[in-house]
C-alpha cells in the first residue's frame, strides 16, 4: 500500500500498527521501546480530517525510528548502554518533519550499538532476527527499521548509512533501503557515528514512498552546516540510457545467486533497450581499508562526548575522574564500539596521523574521482550491496574482519558521498532476500528512485 | 656565563560577539548564573552539529588586519582531542593546519617588532572549580570564541615581553575584537621561555607558563623563570621541557606537566564545518569597520602631548579617539569654505586647544578618585570646544574649567552646553574692569588688610598674594586673578 492514496483511519492504522509490533517483538526484537500513546496522536490526526483541516502528507501513517534519532518521545538510546537512561529535550530536524506531515511514531528500533556493524548483533539489547528466516541477522545496523517495514507493521522507518547501514539490511529482508547523496537530510539530533559519511535515509515497501519522503525531509537546515542547498524538490528524474555494472565486483568471493540475480537484470535492462556496460573502477579495492580508517578516527572523535558527566550512564564505581571515565566508557561502551575508538585513536595519534589517516584521505579522493569518471559513462550503475545474502546469528560476531568484509561493496559511495537505493530483486533458493543497488551522481536521488520503476518491470 | 632569554607568547583574545562561536546563546556571561549561557550544542548533546557564528569571523578577520597579517582566503577547523570535563564534546574545534591569519606583526612603542606566526579561531572551553572532594563544572564560557594569537620568539626580556602584551591587548582593544577585560579573562597569556648562553646559535629548552592573565604577571613570571633557569644551568643541571603554571601570591613558577606526560590531541580535520571561505570583498569590508588603529593614534597624540601622556590615554581607546575626532572638528571650523584644510600656522594652534583637552583627560579624568567616570559617556565635542574657547577668553580659570569638566559626567548636567553649566556653578571670571576695581576698593576698606596693604608699600612682595585671596574671595571666585593684581599693584603703588 501507498502511503499517499491510504483508505483506512489514522486509529486504524496505528491500533494495526501497534498490534503487530507488539505481535512480532518477542520473536524478532525489533524495538527498543514502542509507543503505546500513539493512539492518542492518531485520534488527534483523525479528529483534524474531520475538522477539514489539513492534517499534512502523512497524516496517521504509522512508521519507525531508528533508535539513533533524538525525539523527546522515548528515550534515544543508539541500542548502547552508556545512553540508557537519556531522554532527549532535542527532535531531529528530520523527525520534525516527518511529524509535522502527521506521521505517527510506533517505536525506536534496535540496531547495532552506535551503528557499528552489520548484523544488528552489536546491541546491547540483543539482535534483530533477519526476517525470512529467524536463525539469520537482520542486517545492519538499521536492521530493527528494515525488518518492521519487511514485516508490515510500519509503512516506512528511518535508518542511517554511514557504510552501507540501511542499504544492506534492506537487502536482506525484501525492502527498499534509499541512502541519499551526503547532505541531502539534516543530521542534526541523529547521534553521530562518522559526520563525514553519516546519511539519514528510509525504508520503505516502494519507490514511489521514496520519494515522497524525500520531498518531505531533503533540505538545507540552519542546524546542518553540511547540507546541501535545496535540490531535490525541484529535481527532474533523468531518463537512464547507460547502466554501468562494476567488473571489480564480479568474481568469487561474491555470492553465486547475487552474481545470478545481477546478471539477470543486465537481461532485463538490454531487453528493455538500456545499454549495459561494464566499469573497471580499480581505486575501489582501496575502499574498504580507507573507510575503516577514517570512519573509526571520527567514531573515536565522535564518542568523546561520552564521559559520564553530563547525561545516560555513569559507572557506579567512579572514585576520581579518570576511573569515572574509565569505568563508565568501560562498562558502557560494547566491543564493537571500543575496537573502533581504539583504531580510531591510534590512526590519529601522532606519528601515524600521515601514515594512515592521510593516506586514507588520499584513496578517498582517488575514489570520488573514479566514480566521477564512471558517470561519465554511464548514467547510474547497478551492484550488488552486499557479498553474500543474511547469514546465521553468531557467525561473524567474533571476527570483526570477516564481518567489515561484508561492507566493501556498500562503503565506496559513502567515502564519495553518492545515493545508492537498495531494490529488492527476488530471493535466494533457500528464501533469502536479495538486493541490487542502483548507484547515481550526487544529487540525482531522484533519478535512482525512479529508475528503480524500471528494475521492477519484467 | 650571559644567558640570553628567548620569548615567544601565545594569546587568546575573547572576542566580544553577541553569541557563541558555534551555539546561538549569549556570549557575555559576566552577570549570569552558571550554566544558564549553555545550549545543547555547548552541552554536547548526541547529534548536536556546530553552527558557525559569521559574526566571529568578521571579528578574526578584523584581528587579524590589526596584525598587519595576512588573511587566508580559506581557512579550516579542527578538533584537538582530550577529556576533561570542562570540554563537553572531548574535542575543541580549533584550526590546527589551516588558521584564517596568517604571518603579520606587532610595533612596540619602545621601537622593536615582534614577528606574528600565525592566529587561529578557537572555541573556549568551560571553567572548573573544586571544592573539597568534588568539582564544578560550568560551561557558561564553552564556545566562547577565541582568536588564539601565536608570536615568534623574537622577545628577550621581562620587560620586552610585557611591553608586547599590553601592546597586543591596546591593537585588540583598538580593533573592536574584544572588551579587553583582562580581571573577566578576556585575554590570557601563555608563555615560552628558554635561555641560552650568548652567542650560542641553538635555543635553550623551554618551559611554558600557562594561563597568565595581567602585563605584570607575565613580566614577573618571566622574569622568575630567567631566574631560575639560569641558576640551573649555572649549577650544570639541565631546563626540562615542561608546562608550569605561575602563582601571584609566592611570584613562582612551579611545574605541571612534562613534555613526556604532554597529551597526545589526536588532531583531525572537523567534518562538520565546511571550509570557511572569504573574498578579498569580505576583508575590505572589515577594514573598513576597523576604528582607528592603535599606530594612527599614538602617532596623532605624540603631537599633542608628551610621550608619558600619550601611553596613558592610549589604555583608552575612546579618549584617543574623541581627540581625533575633535581635531577634525576643528580642521572643519578653520577651512572656512574653501576646500583647504588648516594652514601650517593654524596647526599648531588647535594642537594647543586639544592639548587642554587631552590634560583634562588624564590630570582631571584618569586621576584614581574619577575612575568610575570612564565608564560613562564622554563630554559631547562641542562641550569640550567650548570649554576651551571659555578658558582662552579668561572666562574660567583652570580651576573651574576642571569643575566644569566634571560636571559633564553629572547626571543632572550633562546634557547642558559650557556656558549654562558655568553659569550655573557660579565660575565664569570678572573680566569687568570698573566693577573689579569696585571689588578691590571694598577689600582695601575692610581693617583686616590695613596691615597687609602698608607691608607691601614697604616693599613685601609676597602680601600680595594674600590680598589678591582677599578679593578672589570677595567676587565669590569669579575675579580674574591677574586683574585683580594689576589693579591693586596700580592703587598701592
Amino acid at each position: 500500500m501507498k502511503i499517499a492514496s491510504k483508505t483506512q483511519s489514522a486509529v486504524e492504522l496505528v491500533k494495526t500498527a501497534l498490534e503487530k509490533a507488539h505481535q512480532y517483538q518477542a520473536e524478532y526484537n525489533i524495538f527498543n521501546w514502542i509507543n503505546d500513546n500513539a493512539i492518542q496522536q492518531a485520534e488527534q490526526i483523525d479528529a483534524k480530517i474531520a475538522q477539514g483541516e489539513n492534517p499534512g502528507r502523512l497524516a496517521g501513517v504509522p512508521y519507525a525510528l531508528k533508535d539513533n534519532f533524538l525525539s523527546p518521545l522515548g528515550e534515544t538510546t543508539a541500542s548502547a548502554e552508556i545512553l540508557t537512561g537519556f531522554t532527549s529535550p532535542v527532535t531531529a530536524t528530520a523527525v520534525k518533519k516527518l511529524e509535522a506531515e502527521g506521521a505517527i511514531l510506533i517505536g525506536r528500533t534496535n540496531l547495532d550499538a552506535f551503528a557499528h556493524g552489520s548484523s544488528t548483533e552489536n546491541s546491547y539489547f540483543g539482535p534483530t532476527k533477519n526476517s525470512k528466516d529467524t536463525t539469520r541477522v537482520a542486517g545492519g545496523s538499521s536492521g530493527g527499521s528494515a525488518v518492521a517495514v519487511a514485516l508490515d507493521i510500519v509503512e516506512f522507518a528511518t535508518g542511517t548509512d554511514t557504510g552501507g547501514s540501511i542499504r544492506q539490511p534492506a537487502s536482506f529482508n525484501g525492502v527498499y533501503g534509499l541512502k541519499p547523496t551526503y547532505g541531502t537530510i539534516s543530521r542534526y539530533g541523529v547521534v553521530a557515528m562518522a559526520s563525514s559519511t553519516d546519511c539519514v535515509g528510509f525504508f520503505t515497501k516502494n519507490s514511489a514512498d521514496l520519494d515522497l519522503l524525500m520531498e518531505i525531509t531533503a533540505g538545507q537546515d540552519a542546524n546542518d552546516l553540511t547540507t546541501l542547498p535545496d535540490y531535490y524538490v525541484t529535481s527532474k528524474p533523468q531518463t537512464v540510457q547507460k547502466v554501468g555494472i562494476i567488473k571489480d565486483f564480479d568474481n568469487d568471493a561474491v555470492d553465486p545467486e547475487i552474481r545470478q540475480a545481477l546478471a539477470q537484470k543486465v537481461e532485463q535492462l538490454k531487453a528493455q533497450g538500456i545499454e549495459v556496460i561494464e566499469l573497471e573502477m580499480p581505486a575501489l579495492k582501496y575502499a574498504l581499508a580507507a573507510y575503516y580508517i577514517i570512519v573509526p578516527a571520527e567514531i573515536a572523535s565522535n564518542l568523546s562526548r561520552h564521559d559520564g558527566i553530563r547525561y545516560g550512564f555513569r559507572s557506579s564505581e567512579s572514585g576520581d575522574l579518570v576511573s569515572l571515565y574509565n569505568n563508565t566508557r568501560g562498562e558502557g561502551f560494547m566491543p564493537e564500539n571500543k575496537r573502533r575508538i581504539m583504531i580510531g585513536n591510534f590512526v590519529l595519534s601522532s606519528g601515524f596521523y600521515d601514515a594512515y589517516y592521510l593516506k586514507a584521505a588520499k584513496a578517498r579522493t582517488l575514489i570520488i574521482n573514479e566514480y566521477g569518471k564512471a558517470f561519465e559513462q554511464c548514467d547510474v550503475i547497478l551492484s550488488p550491496v552486499s557479498p553474500n545474502p543474511s547469514f546465521t546469528l553468531g557467525s561473524k560476531v567474533n571476527d570483526p574482519v570477516a564481518m567489515y568484509l561484508e561492507d566493501v561493496m556498500s562503503v565506496p559511495l559513502n567515502l564519495a558521498g553518492l545515493p545508492g537505493l537498495s531494490v529488492p530483486v527476488g530471493q535466494t533458493s533457500a528464501g533469502l532476500d536479495l538486493g541490487l543497488q542502483i548507484i547515481g551522481p550526487r544529487r540525482s536521488d531522484r533519478t535512482i528512485i525512479n529508475f528503480a520503476k524500471t528494475l521492477e518491470e519484467k | 656565563m650571559k644567558y640570553i632569554p628567548t620569548i615567544g607568547i601565545e594569546c587568546h583574545v575573547q572576542l566580544c560577539t553577541k553569541t557563541k562561536l558555534f551555539s546561538e546563546v549569549d556570549n557575555d556571561a559576566r552577570q549570569k548564573s552558571p550554566n544558564s549561557c549553555v545550549s545543547p550544542v555547548d552541552y554536547a548533546l548526541p547529534g548536536m552539529l556546530p553552527r558557525l557564528n559569521q559574526d566571529a569571523i568578521k571579528l578574526a578577520v578584523r584581528a587579524g588586519l590589526a596584525l598587519n597579517a595576512k588573511i587566508n582566503l580559506e581557512s579550516r577547523f579542527d578538533r584537538k582531542h582530550y577529556f576533561y570535563p570542562d570540554l563537553p564534546k572531548g574535542y575543541q574545534i580549533t584550526q590546527l593546519y589551516h588558521p584564517i591569519i596568517g604571518e603579520g606583526y606587532i610595533e612596540l612603542p619602545s621601537g622593536g617588532k615582534v614577528r606574528i606566526e600565525h592566529a587561529h579561531l578557537e572555541e573556549d572551553a568551560g571553567k572548573l572549580s573544586h571544592e573539597g572532594n568534588y568539582s564544578l563544572v560550568d560551561l557558561n564560557r564553552a564556545g566562547t570564541p577565541l582568536v588564539e594569537i601565536v608570536s615568534m620568539p623574537d622577545m628577550h626580556s621581562s620587560t620586552e615581553a610585557r611591553e608586547y602584551t599590553k601592546e597586543l591587548w591596546r591593537v585588540m582593544t583598538y580593533a573592536g575584537v574584544t572588551y579587553g577585560d583582562l580581571y573577566n579573562g578576556n585575554m590570557r597569556f601563555d608563555v615560552n621561555i628558554s635561555i641560552a648562553p650568548e652567542g650560542s646559535t641553538e635555543l635553550g629548552k623551554r618551559t611554558e607558563i600557562k594561563n597568565l592573565n595581567s602585563f605584570r604577571s607575565v613580566e614577573r613570571a618571566v622574569e622568575y623563570e630567567i631566574k631560575r633557569q639560569t641558576k640551573l644551568l649555572e649549577k650544570g643541571e639541565k631546563v626540562i621541557q615542561e608546562t608550569r603554571g605561575w602563582s601571584d601570591a609566592t611570584g613562582e613558577t612551579t611545574a605541571q606537566r612534562s613534555k613526556e606526560a604532554a597529551q597526545d590531541y589526536r588532531y583531525m580535520p572537523e567534518p562538520d564545518i565546511p571550509p570557511i571561505r572569504l573574498t578579498e570583498r569580505d576583508i575590505i569590508e572589515q577594514k573598513g569597520k576597523s576604528g582607528f588603529s592603535v599606530f594612527i593614534t599614538r602617532t596623532f597624540l605624540r603631537e599633542i602631548v608628551p610621550e608619558d601622556i600619550v601611553e596613558v590615554l592610549l589604555d583608552y581607546p575612546k579618549l584617543g579617539w574623541k581627540l581625533m575626532s575633535i581635531n577634525s572638528d576643528y580642521a572643519e571650523q578653520y577651512r572656512g569654505g574653501d576646500e583647504k584644510g588648516p594652514s601650517r600656522e593654524q596647526i599648531p594652534e588647535i594642537y594647543s586647544k586639544l592639548k587642554k583637552i587631552a590634560n583634562w583627560f588624564s590630570s582631571v579624568l584618569l586621576a584614581e578618585e574619577n575612575a568610575s567616570l570612564l565608564n560613562d559617556e564622554l563630554p559631547s565635542s562641542q562641550q569640550l570646544i567650548d570649554l576651551v574657547e571659555m578658558t582662552e577668553k579668561n572666562e574660567l580659570s583652570s580651576t573651574a574649567a576642571k569643575e566644569v569638566f566634571l560636571k559633564f559626567f553629572d547626571p543632572e548636567m550633562h546634557y547642558k552646553d559650557t556656558r549654562t553649566i558655568a553659569k550655573e556653578l557660579g565660575v565664569i571670571q570678572e573680566n569687568d574692569l570698573s566693577a573689579l576695581e569696585a571689588i578691590v576698593d571694598t577689600v582695601l576698606a575692610k581693617p583686616e588688610t590695613t596691615k597687609a596693604q602698608a607691608d607691601f608699600k614697604a616693599g613685601q612682595e609676597k602680601v600680595l598674594g594674600f590680598l589678591v585671596g582677599q578679593v578672589m574671595k570677595e567676587s565669590r571666585g569669579k575675579a580674574n586673578p591677574s586683574s585683580v593684581q594689576e589693579i591693586l599693584r596700580k592703587k598701592l603703588s
